[in-house]
């Protein structure tokens, strides 16, 4: 219990100045836009993110480094949905949650209570989270980048 | 600022209550907007995640910058007529009410100028638009409470899937003729402006990001019809004659019966038709012996259709529909 405590105080206080320069977490999103070139071929491109509009696809892009002296263990990134933002996919790295984070999994093994009590499978649309646990510590100077889609609800 | 679990999958069990506090108290502070046209323009997408990690001083965790991303707002409008039959008309006729429905199918409160196309072809006349009226929410026109529109001044505004219903009111031309069609176009188009899907009107939308062209290029229009339905009356009058003496001459003491048949003809009605016949002179009217389909009228002016005043005998048929007839006898003697 002790421990639970520590943890929870640790998650709730500000972090550590030294965290920072340890390992550091960079988010940055993208519209997907699609255009046809003068051949008729369609070309995915991510803008900067300067209009958007409901319908829109993003593109959110985690880059994480460990910049600190030791590996980083038992590493997670939990990204919260955006409210605004309908999940579409994310390959097949991650975990995600349809239930604010209660529950985690990948989305086939997840289900959603209906409102007359029985359960239907979960959607993309009802993911609240998603989550990439690593299960190898990241190296010294190791880095790397996750990504996932939504589109603007 | 959202803070995940720390820790590696052995430790969710552990950690679940306080994020589930959390996700909870974050969801009810931010209510999501569920409009059909989607989320509303302004409101600001926000994207922060978290990582959690243990470099052998116990677990630690980090935020990641923020991402901030404004919606900006959709230009998109629908019309729809509110008549999905022609709507009966009558040469001639003034204030003939059409009904449409605009909605602002955008993410953002919009302005809509009105106009209408009474020239689209397809029809066989014109219909003269005099008026568009913005109904006040009883779905029912009323000159007297809904609102007169004048292009520009008091253009409709509308949240985003709010709908405002349209009269437009016309004069059928007196030159048509029964069976006619006569077509009215509503047209709905942003304020703010229209043009192709993704033009973008930057700093113009709510909320201070740019306004861009939906779908619907930011204009919507619909079809209303007007059908004329006339009718027309014709009276075919004859007479018969029988003599005292068996046969059918015209001579003092014989008796005439006129029998007057009214056809009315054409897809409309005709109203307060009344048939009237003077009795002729040098006969008398042979007292009781109107009858309108074979059924006997009284000469008094009462509760039944027929009446004899003493100089001209009366039917009034009321509203007759195209396609019947009405037949009418009575009789006189030669005096």
């Amino acid at each position: 219990m002790r421990k639970l405590l520590l943890l929870l105080l640790a998650a709730l206080a500000p972090a550590p100045a030294v965290a920072a320069d340890q390992v550091a977490l960079d988010n940055s999103v993208f519209v997907e836009r699609v255009s046809t070139d003068a051949n008729g071929k369609e070309r995915i491109l991510l803008e900067e993110p300067t209009v958007v509009v409901p319908g829109d696809k993003l593109v959110f892009v985690l880059a994480y480094r460990n910049a600190g002296a030791q590996p980083a263990d038992k590493f997670v990134i939990t990204n919260p949905m955006p409210a605004a933002v309908r999940f579409a996919d994310a390959g097949n790295g991650p975990v995600v949650s349809v239930d604010g984070g209660k529950q985690w999994g990948t989305l086939d093994t997840l289900t959603i209570a209906s409102a007359d009590g029985t359960r239907r499978a979960a959607q993309p649309a009802d993911v609240t989270h998603i989550r990439w646990a690593f299960q190898k510590p990241i190296p010294v100077g190791g880095s790397g980048k996750l990504m996932f889609r939504g589109v603007v609800k | 600022m959202m803070k995940a679990p720390v820790g590696g999958a052995k430790h969710h069990q552990l950690l679940l209550p306080s994020s589930t506090a959390l996700a909870l108290a974050i969801a009810l502070l931010s209510p999501s907007q569920a409009y059909a046209a989607g989320t509303r323009a302004g409101t600001t997408i926000s994207n922060t995640a978290s990582a959690s990690y243990d470099t052998g001083g116990g677990p630690q965790t980090i935020d990641s910058n923020r991402v901030d991303l404004r919606v900006d707002e959709l230009l998109d409008v629908t019309v729809a007529t509110g008549n999905p039959s022609d709507v009966p008309t009558t040469p001639g006729a003034t204030g003939q009410v059409l009904t449409y429905t605009v909605t602002n199918t955008g993410n953002g409160q919009e302005a809509f100028g009105l106009s209408t196309i009474a020239n689209v072809g397809g029809d066989d006349y014109d219909p003269v638009v005099t008026q568009l009226y913005i109904d006040n929410g009883d779905g029912v026109f009323d000159a007297s409470t809904d609102t007169l529109y004048t292009p520009g001044a008091n253009d409709p505004v509308l949240n985003p899937d709010q709908s405002a219903r349209i009269f437009v009111l016309s004069t059928t031309p007196g030159t048509v003729t029964d069976g006619n069609r006569g077509i009215v176009t509503l047209v709905a188009a942003a304020k703010t402006g229209t043009g192709a899907p993704g033009t973008s009107f930057a700093g113009q939308g709510e909320g201070g990001g740019d306004a861009v062209v939906g779908s619907t290029g930011a204009d919507g229009q619909d079809n209303g019809a007007y059908r004329v339905a006339a009718a027309t009356v014709s009276l075919v009058k004859s007479a018969s004659i029988v003599d005292p003496f068996g046969g059918s001459e015209p001579v003092p003491g014989a008796t005439i019966t006129y029998t007057i048949t009214a056809t009315v003809a054409g897809t409309g009605s005709v109203s307060g038709l009344a048939i009237t016949d003077n009795i002729p002179a040098d006969t008398a009217y042979a007292t009781g012996s109107i009858t309108l389909g074979g059924s006997p009228l009284t000469d008094a002016a009462d509760a039944d259709a027929g009446d004899y005043n003493g100089s001209r005998i009366r039917v009034q048929l009321g509203t007759v529909a195209g396609g019947q007839t009405r037949t009418v006898t009575f009789r006189t003697r030669i005096n």
